[in-house]
């Protein structure tokens, strides 16, 4: 009761009683041209990042036209002979998306089981206080500089696979698949793992409610429910292993070829990512080498762009499935 | 209202063309004061190092002048001398006609000067019993035409054939003098750095690559070309069939006595032979 009296003492004490209802007119325009003039600055603010993912996509798109309307296209993607500075140059970028599809696929394959599985003990058989340690420990994962896995590539793995697999060259498909999909892991790991959390406690209950087991309940329910949220985890992680350079740069031994046979993984490739991260640099600005790179670039941002507006779908879905089971 | 507009514009008129000679003015008495002349030089990775030892020296001498090197290759230091954005641009080949005529094209007048000599050497890993190799044979082990080192005498090992890239002088001087301009296999692995092409080298025993004398060392092995160990000696005389001169080109010759003048022409003096000699290329003079 002291307690309530003095409560109201206080509030009773803070309101002002000399400051008039009303503003003035001069007080009413400032408030009103401040509250305007920070909506704009944060609009312009907001917009600047939108202006920056339209500024990129022009700027490359211009930088890619000239090799685009030259005829060349056919041959960019038909042709397997990439001969840059030769006299004359050919530019055939199918080994490089060839190479990307390898790479991305590869880490896919060992990614995704790993990653799910892990997804699947963290969310619903993991103690909640083990749960709790491990998962900050796999997010680091995606906080190492690629720069540094690269180097881990490049000077353990490779030797490594020479020596115990017995390949004649270490920087292959498969090491550059293994890395990336080292680092597509976390993503993989704690967005499937945000979806099967989400897929709420009454669904367990419920299924164990007519007598399924752990693994009935895991695999025929929850897994299901979950299944918009495990696909955008698995093309963000897709995401992650196509657009990385520096790994595949370093990893992958940059050879201009499609395996063959096809399934030869063992065999050094190329990337579109790292064709262009190694030649830009070179380039005569204004070269045809240097347009057909541009060309190169949009290809994969016109990629990118493609996967990433999938993944939102399937995020979106999924949320709004939680929204609906809440 | 608007007499006044007037006014006010005419007035900032006036204030802004007062501002532009004092602001130019004031721009220049620092710049004349500090007298720290910058030297910016860019292009190949086999004279970079050499151009990095020359500024060590060079930053003990000179104290007012402060220099970057910039180690990415003949092609792109070509274009940055050409763009006006180095003063000095290091090439381990020469410039090409087409270079030339976009040089000419932007007003620059490239200037070679041969700063030394440089083989570009075969390496081997150090357990490879194949000692020695005609340009034939190299040339098809990058073709792709020999795939084992059981064909060249060694042991049965796949040859992983390494080959820097192709926008590299390295690579340019292998393609002309090597390879007869003939295209690689496609199964050639290409590596951006002499250093990288060395490690890869080392660790990969049935690798092959080609990097510049100055840096072959213990951990690789180099091989005899057409019967010629690459030494300083037959390099410098023109026996061993891969030596190529080495080149800082400059737009015009340098203004005598200028920062340009006296670094473009220090490999002549006495420290900047030791210099040369203790990265592993060969200085001028041995001829």
């Amino acid at each position: 009761m002291p307690n309530i009296a003095r409560q109201t003492g206080d509030v009773s004490a803070a309101v002002d009683f000399d400051r008039p209802l009303l503003l003035t007119p001069g007080e009413d325009l400032a408030g009103y041209l401040t509250a305007a003039a920070g909506k704009t600055l944060l609009l312009l603010i907001t917009c600047a990042s939108v202006l920056a993912v339209i500024l990129i996509f022009v700027f490359i798109a211009r930088e890619a036209w000239p090799f685009l309307v030259g005829g060349n296209v056919g041959k960019l993607l038909g042709s397997t002979e990439w001969f840059p500075t030769a006299e004359p140059a050919e530019f055939g970028a199918l080994a490089m998306l060839a190479g990307s599809l390898y790479i991305t696929a590869g880490a896919l394959i060992i990614a995704v089981p790993i990653g799910l599985s892990a997804a699947v003990f963290l969310s619903d058989i993991v103690p909640f206080r083990l749960r709790q340690i491990i998962k900050p420990i796999i997010e680091l994962l995606a906080a190492i500089p690629s720069v540094a896995y690269g180097f881990f590539a490049v000077l353990v793995l490779s030797p490594w696979m020479q020596k115990n697999l017995g390949l004649p060259s270490g920087t292959n498909a498969l090491n550059c698949s293994l890395i990336l999909a080292i680092m597509a892991i976390p993503t993989i790991i704690s967005i499937a793992e945000d979806a099967l959390t989400s897929a709420g406690r009454e669904l367990r209950e419920g299924s164990y409610a007519i007598g399924a087991t752990r693994a009935e309940t895991l695999i025929k329910v929850v897994i299901p429910a979950a299944h918009s949220g495990i696909i955008a985890a698995v093309i963000l992680g897709m995401m992650r292993a196509i657009g990385e350079t520096m790994v595949v740069l370093m990893a992958s031994g940059n050879a201009t070829q499609v395996p063959s046979p096809w399934w030869n993984i063992t065999q050094s490739v190329r990337t579109m990512t790292a064709i262009i991260a190694g030649d830009m640099g070179e380039t005569v600005k204004g070269s045809e080498h240097y347009h057909c790179l541009f060309a190169i670039g949009f290809l994969l941002l016109v990629f990118t762009f493609m996967l990433n507006l999938v993944g939102e779908y399937f995020l979106a879905r999924a949320r709004r499935a939680r929204g609906g089971a809440e | 209202m608007k007499k006044q507009w007037q006014k006010v514009v005419r007035l900032a008129l006036v204030a802004s063309l007062c501002m532009v000679p004092c602001g130019a003015g004031a721009d220049e008495k620092p710049a004349a004061k500090e007298k720290k002349t910058r030297l910016q030089i860019e292009g190949s990775t086999t004279v970079g190092p050499i151009a990095k030892a020359f500024v060590a020296v060079f930053a003990r001498k000179y104290k007012d002048v402060s220099i970057t090197v910039k180690e990415t290759g003949s092609g792109s230091g070509a274009a940055a001398l050409i763009d006006g954005r180095c003063h000095i641009a290091t090439m381990s080949r020469f410039m090409k006609p087409k270079e030339f005529k976009k040089a000419v094209e932007n007003g620059v007048m490239p200037v070679a000067h041969v700063v030394a000599m440089d083989g570009v050497c075969v390496i081997v890993h150090p357990s490879n019993p194949v000692k020695a190799l005609s340009i034939e044979q190299v040339r098809k082990i990058y073709k792709g035409e020999i795939t084992n080192w059981k064909q060249l005498g060694g042991v049965d090992r796949k040859i992983v054939a390494i080959s820097r890239d192709t926008s590299s002088g390295t690579y340019e001087t292998f393609h002309k003098l090597l390879m007869k301009k003939q295209k690689m296999a496609k199964s050639v692995e290409y590596i951006a750095h002499n250093e990288q092409g060395r490690n890869r080298v080392k660790t990969t025993t049935g690798a092959i690559s080609y990097v510049g004398l100055g840096f072959v060392d213990k951990s690789v092995k180099a091989l005899k070309i057409g019967g010629v160990m690459p030494t300083r000696k037959t390099i410098a005389s023109g026996k061993y069939p891969v030596s190529r001169p080495l080149f800082m080109f400059t737009n015009g010759y340098p203004k005598l006595g200028s920062t340009v003048h006296a670094f473009v022409t220090f490999h002549l003096t006495e420290r900047g032979q030791e210099v040369i000699e203790a990265k592993g290329f060969v200085p001028l003079t041995n001829y």
